[in-house]
């Protein structure tokens, strides 16, 4: 369907956009920065913090931005008075039922209601009244659910409903007590959870963490090292996250190109073999029953003698090479770069296929 | 077309019994009563007159709190009893059926007679008159004579009929109803739908129910003509599954006109296909909102969605859906059949045709009454209703259920119209019409819809999850004497952020008993907070537990009832209570017949 253009004014600024744009993205494309929340880009729009509303003339209520479409003519404000003050309300009422224990918690420092509160200078202790006492949830090995600093944003069970498709997760309860879960509030195991770890990644707090780097260090304690995924020829992106030259842990690099911050199990939580043991760090060579170290310039020479003998006696295509889906795209360019020049031949192939 | 069976009129005309079997005659015990009548006819002899369907299955007439109702037609002269029970049969039989005098102390009296006479019967008609598990006996009355005639009209004009008529949504919002059939006949997207809001979720409401209860073919009908209209090849009913006897009555009444050629395929040789189905609810309140509706039809959780867009453009299955009130629906055959012009006399200017109610709380009499919009609040309460029973004073009227407010007795000559209820801080909602006397504590009442709604809350948005938690726990303390200063404007501040923040009509309105309770009744909140005093009487951590010597009549009432043996009392002399002994039961201050134990 070709959409119209459309004329908006944001802030008393002229806009035009995309018929049936929503007022965030025509926003955002001005330039003109709404705080959202429960947003985030790779899910549908859901509209359920209003952290985002804005004033509507004409209209008696705040509309939020993110899923109410910019229509012709609209003039919108995104921080008039009654917007700030909305703003300044839902932070307050967030921590009205919140255990406000950023000192202990893994996500200090890299939390969305933390900056809020921050930001808007509230801490919600006028309100009183009932706060959440649920118990932490640890039976899952890679993940930790703390409920009581959810905020119930629903993007976790959005993202494990929408892109993930698992089903693992959704809104538990009625009212004041509505909070995700699991079907009856069982644990996330193999039968029914993909161990992706995406809920941890959308989460704006620190509600859902990643279980294997608790209590190794938080946001300001990590050099964020931005890298390929070493497993499938997708080639994700993600941060490792590093402290003390140890991988703590992987989190999501959203401008990711191929994969928008979206990972697998293998690429979130399949980081042990960094610091393994028994990992093998230096070449090997076999010799009679037993490998024994040798140094690279050993090893290769080794495989070059090899290779040019059989090329010799037997012709270039009696050799070819395979290579990893696991490898990069400059692995195999350069593999295949090999086979052409050196072995003279095209054998040349990659086990990864859609 | 089908040759309609003529029933025995003569037969009829001789001998007529109808029983309440609605909802509320049933939990009276009617079923019982139905059987004992046809037993005791039977082996009474009175076998050539009477047969089984003269013992007609009638839905409700609307005076619930008089049931079991029966009507006993002999002769063609029509006696109605009220409070019927099994005990009573015999002689109802003996003295009336056989002998030809009433059983004049059980007739229904003035008061049945002015619940019936004061309103304006055009919904509710038939309801209680015909057989709603007999389509015959729809058809008789003049039953899918508005289909036919729809069906020989263009869509355009089906829709041009009713909005020349002025009906707007009975749901609640009063959205008129042809505008929003012909936005969804100019959407983009096929198949279309049509669903009819069978939910009924305010507390004490039961319009829909005894429509649906008392005659679904016109509920049925409504739909088709709809369906016609936008161009609907599907139409859903969505009913709360705790309206069993509803449920029943709609399947059979879907099956029957199917049967007859008035759902399926081709209906009327017009090329027009259309079928219904039935989607039981689990009964959310929230699910009667339209969004949650639909996606509570589509499988997921009944959780609004964001509006814009609107279902007409993009609804059950993304699909362009009008979504009706039962009540709307019911009212569009009637339109069709007997013109907009007929309709648009009764009303006002901007509210035409009448509005069923469900008149409940502290008033005489209670059950459904249908009037013509634009009647005043006065008319309905004393002409209709009767007053407050025991003659107390009446304080307010709650409309709207928990979307609404109070509307104080100062307003009582405010006509009832949508937008007359809007300008007050209330709404015309789907009907619930609660009243209140002096004995109701008005901070208490605020307190008992915002728990409705803090619960019912569907937890999708920030505002409306802890937003109204908060108001309520804020409410509980103030009538439990921890109020404080401040807390009105407390109170004031965060409703208005909770109204306009919120995403669906929920949170939108359920503010509002909160706002309206404090603008006409700020005098309770105070007295409740500076001086530790519930006016009403109603909120018991207020209460003292002494007795007021100069109001005791010394009738020792409240002696007998205390279980603590806390009070003294001998004849002649004020009762005393020992407030050591006194363990806060408050039976006594029930007890009182003057109120004396403050
Ligand atoms: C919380 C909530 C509950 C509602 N419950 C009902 C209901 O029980 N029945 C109903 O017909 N409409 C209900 N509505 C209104 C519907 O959303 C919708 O406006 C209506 O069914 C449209 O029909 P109408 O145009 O015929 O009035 C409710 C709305 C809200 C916000
Ligand atoms: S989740 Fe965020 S706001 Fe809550 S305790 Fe942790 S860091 Fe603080
Ligand atoms: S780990 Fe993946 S599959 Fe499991 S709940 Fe989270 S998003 Fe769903
Ligand atoms: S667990 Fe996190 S992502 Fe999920 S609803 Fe709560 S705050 Fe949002
Ligand atoms: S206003 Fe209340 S009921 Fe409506 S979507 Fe928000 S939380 Fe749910
Ligand atoms: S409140 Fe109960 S225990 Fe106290 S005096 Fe009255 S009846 Fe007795
Ligand atoms: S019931 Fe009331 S009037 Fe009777 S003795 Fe007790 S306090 Fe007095
Ligand atoms: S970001 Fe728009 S409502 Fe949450
Ligand atoms: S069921 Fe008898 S009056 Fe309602």
């Amino acid at each position: 369907m070709s959409k119209g253009k459309i004329k908006i004014k944001i802030n008393g600024k002229k806009i035009s956009c995309s018929e049936g744009d929503t007022i965030l993205n025509a926003a955002n494309r001005a330039g003109i920065k709404i705080p959202t929340l429960c947003h985030d880009y790779r899910l549908e729009p859901y509209g359920s913090c209003r952290f985002c509303s804005v004033e509507i003339k004409g209209m008696a209520r705040l509309l939020p931005a993110c899923t109410t479409p910019a229509a012709d003519n609209m003039d919108i404000s995104t921080d008039s008075e009654t917007v700030q003050r909305i703003r300044t309300r839902l932070v307050s009422l967030m921590l009205s039922n919140h255990p406000n224990d950023c000192m202990r918690c893994e996500a200090d420092g890299d939390c969305s209601l933390q900056d809020l509160a921050y930001e808007y200078n509230v801490d919600g202790s006028e309100y009183g009244g009932e706060r959440w006492d649920l118990p932490i949830r640890q039976a899952n090995p890679f993940i930790t659910y703390e409920p009581n600093k959810c905020i119930v944003c629903g993007r976790c069970v959005r993202i494990c409903n929408e892109v993930v498709m698992a089903g693992t997760i959704d809104f538990t309860g009625r009212g004041f007590n509505t909070v995700p879960d699991t079907a009856f509030r069982t644990a996330r195991t193999l039968s029914n959870c993909e161990f992706c770890g995406q809920c941890v990644s959308t989460c704006p707090t620190g509600a859902l963490t990643d279980k294997k780097g608790r209590g190794k260090g938080r946001a300001k304690d990590f050099k964020k090292v931005r890298t390929t995924c070493g497993y499938c020829g997708t080639g994700c992106n993600f941060f490792l996250n590093v402290k003390d030259n140890k991988v703590v842990k992987v989190t999501s690099d959203y401008n990711g190109p191929v994969n928008h911050g979206n990972l697998c199990i293998k690429g979130r939580y399949g980081y042990d073999f960094i610091h393994s043991p028994d990992r093998i760090t230096k070449p090997l060579i076999k010799k009679g029953k037993k490998f024994v170290e040798a140094s690279w310039d050993e090893a290769l020479g080794l495989v070059a003698k090899k290779f040019s003998e059989i090329l010799k006696k037997h012709g270039p295509d009696s050799c070819g090479a395979f290579s990893s889906s696991r490898c990069t795209n400059e692995e195999n360019f350069l593999l295949a770069k090999f086979v052409r020049t050196v072995f003279k031949t095209n054998n040349v192939d990659n086990c990864a296929r859609v | 077309m089908a040759v309609t069976k003529t029933r025995p009129k003569t037969e009829l005309k001789k001998l007529l019994i109808k029983v309440c079997v609605g909802t509320g005659g049933l939990a009276a015990g009617s079923q019982a009563v139905l059987d004992k009548f046809s037993r005791q006819l039977k082996s009474g002899g009175i076998k050539a007159e009477i047969t089984k369907k003269c013992t007609q299955r009638t839905g409700c007439r609307g005076f619930c709190a008089k049931d079991v109702l029966v009507d006993v037609i002999r002769n063609g002269k029509k006696s109605t009893y009220q409070f019927v029970d099994t005990d009573k049969v015999s002689r109802i039989i003996k003295e009336h059926i056989i002998g030809g005098t009433p059983v004049k102390e059980w007739l229904a009296g003035p008061e049945y007679e002015a619940f019936h006479s004061k309103g304006t019967k055009v919904l509710l008609k038939q309801c209680g008159e015909i057989d709603p598990e007999d389509i015959e006996s729809y058809i008789e009355t003049g039953g899918y004579k508005a289909t036919k005639k729809a069906l020989k009209m263009k869509p355009e004009q089906v829709i041009d009929l009713i909005k020349k008529s002025g009906l707007r949504g009975r749901g609640g919002a009063g959205f008129p109803t042809g505008q929003k059939w012909e936005l969804c006949s100019n959407a983009e997207g096929s198949p279309k739908y049509i669903i009819c809001n069978a939910d009924e979720g305010d507390p004490g409401a039961f319009m829909d129910r005894s429509i649906i209860e008392g005659n679904p073919h016109s509920v049925l009908e409504g739909m088709i003509i709809g369906a016609y209209a936008f161009g609907a090849s599907r139409g859903y009913v969505y009913i709360r599954a705790e309206y069993p006897v509803a449920i029943t009555r709609l399947k059979l009444a879907i099956k029957e006109a199917e049967k007859k050629g008035f759902l399926g395929n081709n209906i009327g040789k017009s090329k027009f296909d259309f079928d219904i189905r039935i989607k039981e609810g689990a009964g959310a309140f929230v699910c009667g909102e339209e969004t949650a509706l639909i996606a509570s039809i589509e499988g997921a959780r009944g959780m609004p969605r964001s509006k814009p867009p609107f279902p007409v453009y993009q609804g059950l299955w993304g699909k362009p859906t009008v979504v009706n009130n039962v009540e709307t629906l019911a009212t569009v055959p009637l339109i069709v059949f007997k013109g907009p012009k007929w309709f648009s006399s009764i009303g006002t200017k901007t509210s035409k045709g009448t509005k069923v109610f469900a008149l409940t709380g502290k008033i005489k009499n209670t059950g459904l009454i249908e009037v013509p919009m634009g009647i005043t609040l006065k008319e309905i309460i004393y002409d209709i209703g009767g007053g407050c029973p025991g003659n107390r004073k009446f304080k307010a009227v709650q409309t709207g259920g928990p979307s609404g407010g109070c509307i104080p007795a100062s307003h009582i000559d405010m006509p009832v119209d949508y937008e007359s209820l809007q300008e007050i801080g209330s709404m015309m909602g789907s009907g619930g019409m609660v009243v209140m006397d002096d004995t109701t504590c008005m901070v208490d009442m605020a307190r008992f819809f915002l728990d409705f709604a803090q619960n019912e809350s569907c937890g999708k948005c920030l505002p409306c999850r802890v937003g109204n938690k908060r108001l309520y726990e804020r409410l509980k303390d103030i009538t439990e004497g921890k109020g404080r200063e401040g807390d009105i404007e407390f109170l004031l501040s965060l409703a208005e952020d909770i109204k306009i923040s919120s995403l669906c009509g929920l949170g939108q309105t359920s503010p509002n008993p909160v706002l309206s309770t404090i603008k006409y009744f700020r005098d309770e909140y105070d007295a409740h907070i500076r001086e530790h005093r519930c006016p009403a009487g109603v909120c018991e951590a207020f209460r003292k537990y002494i007795v007021n010597a100069e109001i005791c009549k010394m009738c020792g009432k409240c002696f007998k009832e205390c279980p603590s043996g806390a009070i003294t009392w001998k004849r002649k002399q004020p009762a005393f209570i020992d407030r050591d002994k006194c363990v806060k039961c408050g039976n006594c201050y029930e007890v009182c017949p003057f109120h004396a134990i403050l």
